[in-house]
Order: C-alpha cells, then structure tokens, then sequence
C-alpha cells in the first residue's frame, strides 16, 4: 500500500486493562476516504482499538501512524481525528449551535466563521432553525445528527463513530445508515464506524474488520466476509451458516474428500488444506436446499423436524441421521409441503460451500 | 415536591407527619422568636408587654450595620476560600479510585467525629504566641519574633474555613460524582485542552453543587459566634456574637430575638435568591 493512499496506521498494537488483555497486537491500514467498519460481540476491543485512535487511551504497546506521523503519544486536542461518542456527548448546558461552534472555537476560529459553518453544517444534517435548541430538546435522531455536525465541522482526517446509530430505534436506524453513508461520500471524510450490528456494517462499509478478543479475525469487502469467510467464528458472525465438522480424508487435484461422523462429503479444496485435518465446512442457510425428491449430483438424507415462518421465506429444520441439524432457508413463493417426520434430501451447489479452520472455540 | 393530579390527594395525606413534625418543632419555635422579638426586655431573663417595633429600631445604630456588614464579609470570604480549597479537593476525591474514594471520604467527615468546639480550641493552640507554628517557624529561620496569629481576621478565616469547608466538597463531590466523563473526553477530542475543558465543561456541569456548596458555607457562616470568639477575641463582633451577648450578657431575650429574626430573614433571602438562579432546595440538602 503507498503512502499516500493510507491515511492511517497501527502498529502491533495492544493494550492491556490491570490483567486483562484488552488488544492483541493489532495491525490495520485505513485507506483515505474508506467506510471502515469494526465489527465484532461486544468486549472483542472495538471501543478500545477506536479510544486509541482518538488518543483518549494510550497503548501499552504499539504505535499509531496518521498520514505517516506517529502519533501515538500526541493528546487528543492535538489529532486531527474526531470521535461521535455512543451516547453523543452533548454539552448539556450548551444549545445546538454552541455545541457545533465548540471545535471551531477552540481553534480561535473568528466569529462570524464559526457562525457560517455552524450554519452550513446544521443545513448539511436537515437541521436547519434548531440551533437555539438545547439537547434536551432533541429527539434521539436529532441528537445524533448534532453529533456528527460538532465533529464534521471540523473536517477532520479521520472521523471515529462508536456504535452512533445504538440507541435508535429500528426504523430511524435504517434511514440513518443511508443518511450516514451519504453524508461520508459528501464530506469526503474517512470513517471508522464500530457497530456489533452485521447487517448494519454489510450495508455501510467498504470494508469490515471482524474483531474477537483483541485481534482482527478478517479484514475483507463486506461480500468478501460474506462469500469467503475466513474462519468458522466469521461464517457463524455474520449470516446464519450451517458448520459441518470434518476430518479431510483425500485430496485429488481441486478436490476433497470430507468425512463427517462417517458421511463422505465432497468440496472444493483450499491450498491450506492437508489429509487428516478436521476443518470446517460452512454453508449458508440461504444455499441449502431441500426437497423429498432427490437431486442430480451428491446429496444428503435427513428428517424434516419442523420450519419457521418469516414471510418471504422459511427457515427449515432438518437432522441428519448422524444427530446433526441442519437449517435451510428457503423463498416462499415455490415451497413444496414437507411434513415433519418425512425424509428430506439435501444439497447445495459446491462453489458456495468454503472450507474454513474452526477457531469457535478459542478465547484468550 | 412534584406531583400528578389524580395522586394528589394521597401524597399530600402521606406528607402529613413531616409537616406537623416541621410545625412543631420548627413553626412553632420560629413563631415564638417572632414573637418575642416585638415584646420589650424584662425582669431578668424575661419579656414583657406592650407589643411593639423599638428592638428593630435600634438596629439602626452603627454598631450593628457594622457588625452585620462585617459578617457578611467574612461570610463570603470563607465560601469563596471554600471554593478555593473544596473544589480541587472534591475534584480529586472523585477522580481517586473507588477504594482510595472511599478513605478520603472517611477522612474528610471524621472530624465530625469530634465536637466541633474542641477542635477550633486545637486551632487556638496551634496559633499560640509559642504555639507549635510559630516554634517551627522560628527554628527554621523564617522568623525572629513570634507572630501574631491568635484574635486576628486571619485566624477567624482560617478556622471559618476550616470549620465550613467540608460543606462545600459534599455538595461539589456528589456532582462531580454525577458528571458524565465521556463530555470531558468529547470536549478534548474536539479541541480543548485539560484546562480549557475544565472551564468550558466541568465547572458549568458542577455548577449546581458550587452553588449549594456557597449556599451552604456561606449561610452558617454568618451566624457562627464561637469560632470569631475563640479565635478573634473581643475584637471581632459578628452578628452570631451579638446575639450571643444580648442573650448571655445583657439578659435582654426580646432583643436577641430580634437580631435572629434579622439572621433568618437574610437566610430567606439568599435561599430565594438561589432558587431564583435555578438552584434546586434540594441540592442543599442533597
């Protein structure tokens, strides 16, 4: 990556809190004008990783680059990068104008500066005439859009957003999202957004860092993370997927034979892949299919258990005569009646079942 | 007390107690003062008739604007010094980690422990001629003679201070204590420096538990007799002292009185005052 194309950099870092090992030795480049997202459960270091950028956390180790600086020791006031907090941060006892102009005027900004881009920007969020308004005057979304106007105006480098879109409802977090992404393309910013949401950061990123206990798991374009995931812990994250412990049994050219509890499965092999190892493979529930006929091609039996109905499609449940379940969603519109207690067959197109190492079980 | 109309009723019903609890052992106590202070001096420690407003004309007389302007001074100055050494203190407590809170916590209040009497007759000792401060300060070379430090302005100060100031952290800590860090944090991130940020956003989010804490220092403070006697002597004649000597040494109850009805009144004022500011009562009591 060249120099000029990344504007940030961390370096081996990680962070401990008293004993507990909050980072794990992080390396991340972010491309300028990037949507990043953090994604990861809670407690996997997101907020952590995103304090440090902001240089309200010092590391315990490691170093943080912005625009080829190093500026891991640099305070917070002295970074040209912006955070919108969770819970927002309003100063309370300040109306929205005066929390927009606050940034502006710790930079001694002249007054009728400030009051022009305060302007601007209240017209940028749709919130035009709210200025006098104090924060507790402000609906949640409103709130938030004043978040990001105080830390937008500023044009910073970097803007840092922690989980901005948390505590909205469903509804106004979907709108959000797409005002968000456009707002991002407007202002030309580089965001860094951290959300424990999928859906959220499939819709809004460039790309996505999947993190878990401290360290990034995968680092790809939100279809990448979809189609391709690297480890059984980013299959089950983000999607529903079916993980099928195996043990490799042969690999002939692209092939392999996969062994399940003494079922023979064929798939696609990877380079990584070598005779005797247990992996995972993953399919997505969306790519099972199910029917009482029996297909071309390989396929497994099972018993159909039951099914969920969610409007357009229909989760169903079904074992396989090894004691594993098997989910499989499928569209509504064509179904085909399946009693519970009737023998299925199942069977998905090779391409869309990876291989994957399974790391479900690791914690630090 | 805030309440919802159909409530109503029942809450003022559940209040009852305390108001005839407030009645009779404050009401009724105020009104006696009241009273009594439109009555004239009487044989020995008594009052008698006819009702009248002479002990309120004399208040009129130098002596006791003077007195009374004096106390206010002094007043003030001890809630501002409280100011002055509370906030940084409550600042710091409430930064400390919890286990360390909770020692400095216990370290602040257990003079309370002790009467309060007992405790500014240490501070006389201490300012003795050759009391140990002026015994160090002269082994150390700083000074020849013995200072005067005893039955000055600044020994009433400084046992005012010390007397009141733990009135003010009380109040400060449990807004510091309240106060949403992630607004400091915001505030640097967007700029300000750790000092800039303390102005601009800690004080004016504390500034509800400054303003109880000057409410509460400084309204104690103009009627505190023992401290100005113990430490300032026969020089200094503040309201509080007033009162005590019409009472103790003139025998003259209505005109006591009468200077304490003045002391409650200013009270009022200045508790009036402060609500009209946006002070919550509350936040005095806390």
């Amino acid at each position: 990556m060249s120099e000029d194309t990344t504007l940030l950099s961390l370096r081996g870092l990680r962070k401990t809190f008293d004993t507990q090992e909050a980072l794990n030795g992080l390396d991340l480049d972010v491309i300028r004008g990037e949507f990043l997202t953090l994604l990861g459960p809670s407690g996997c270091g997101k907020t952590t990783t995103l304090r440090i950028i902001a240089g309200l956390e010092m590391p315990t180790e490691g170093q943080v680059f912005l625009e080829g600086k190093d500026i891991t020791l640099l305070p917070p006031e002295k970074r040209e990068v912006n955070t919108v907090f969770q819970n927002y941060a309003l100063f309370p006892h300040m109306n929205v104008a005066a929390n927009i102009g606050y940034g502006l005027r710790m930079r001694k900004v002249p007054k009728a500066d400030v009051l022009k881009r305060v302007d601007e920007m209240l017209r940028l969020v749709q919130l035009e005439g709210y200025g006098k308004r104090m924060p507790s005057q402000l609906s949640g979304g409103q709130r938030q859009r004043v978040a990001i106007a105080r830390s937008a105006v500023l044009s910073p480098k970097l803007l840092l957003l922690d989980e901005p879109l948390g505590a909205l409802d469903l509804q106004l977090r979907r709108q959000m999202q797409s005002e968000l992404k456009k707002m991002q393309q407007q202002l030309g910013i580089t965001f860094i957004y951290i959300t424990h949401d999928q859906e959220e950061a499939l819709n809004m990123s460039d790309r996505i860092a999947l993190m878990r206990d401290g360290r990034f798991v995968q680092l790809d374009t939100p279809h990448n993370l979809y189609e391709r995931p690297a480890t059984a812990f980013a299959a089950t994250f983000i999607g529903e997927t079916n993980i099928l412990d195996c043990t490799v049994v042969g690999i002939s050219g692209e092939e392999v034979l996969l062994d399940m509890s003494g079922i023979a499965i064929p798939a696609t092999t990877e380079d990584w892949v070598v005779p005797g190892q247990t992996l995972c493979l993953c399919i997505r529930a969306e790519r099972l299919h199910y029917a009482k006929k029996s297909p071309e091609g390989f396929f497994l039996r099972g018993t159909f258990k039951g099914s969920h109905y969610a409007g357009s499609e229909r989760t169903a449940e079904i074992e396989l005569n090894t004691g594993h379940t098997l989910f499989s969603r499928q569209r509504t519109e064509q179904e085909e009646t399946v009693l519970p207690g009737e023998t299925v067959c199942l069977w998905w197109d090779r391409k869309t079942a990876g291989l994957v190492i399974d790391d479900r079980e690791e914690t630090t | 007390m805030k309440t919802d109309g159909s409530a109503g009723g029942r809450t003022y019903l559940a209040a009852l107690p305390m108001s005839l609890w407030a009645f009779l052992f404050v009401g009724i106590s105020l009104l006696y003062v009241i009273g009594l202070s439109l009555l004239s001096r009487g044989e020995g420690f008594g009052a008698q008739l006819p009702v009248t407003l002479d002990n309120y004309m004399r208040l009129g007389d130098r002596l006791y604007l003077r007195s009374l302007w004096l106390s206010l001074r002094l007043a003030a100055t001890t809630a501002l010094m409280s100011l002055l050494f509370g906030y940084p203190l409550a600042y710091f407590i409430s930064r400390a980690r919890p286990r360390a809170r909770t020692w400095l916590m216990i370290l602040l209040i257990a003079p309370f422990w002790t009467n309060a009497l007992i405790r500014i007759y240490g501070w006389k000792i201490l300012f003795y001629a050759n009391g140990p401060i002026n015994s160090v300060l002269r082994s150390l070379g700083l000074i020849e003679k013995p200072l005067k430090l005893l039955y000055t302005d600044f020994s009433v100060l400084v046992g005012m201070v010390y007397a009141m100031f733990p009135f003010f952290v009380l109040p400060v800590y449990s807004s510091l204590e309240r106060m949403d860090w992630t607004m400091a944090e915001a505030s640097r991130d967007l700029g300000a420096t750790p000092l800039k940020t303390f102005f601009t956003i800690t004080v004016p989010m504390t500034l509800p538990g400054i303003m109880a804490g000057l409410v509460l220092t400084f309204i104690p403070s103009i009627g505190l007799f023992f401290i100005s006697d113990l430490l300032g002597g026969a020089n200094t004649m503040l309201w509080g002292n007033l009162v005590q000597n019409e009472l103790l040494k003139s025998h003259d109850m209505p005109f006591a009185a009468t200077l304490s009805v003045v002391l409650l009144a200013l009270t009022g004022v200045i508790i009036l005052l402060y609500k009209r500011v946006g002070g919550k009562a509350d936040d005095i009591v806390f």
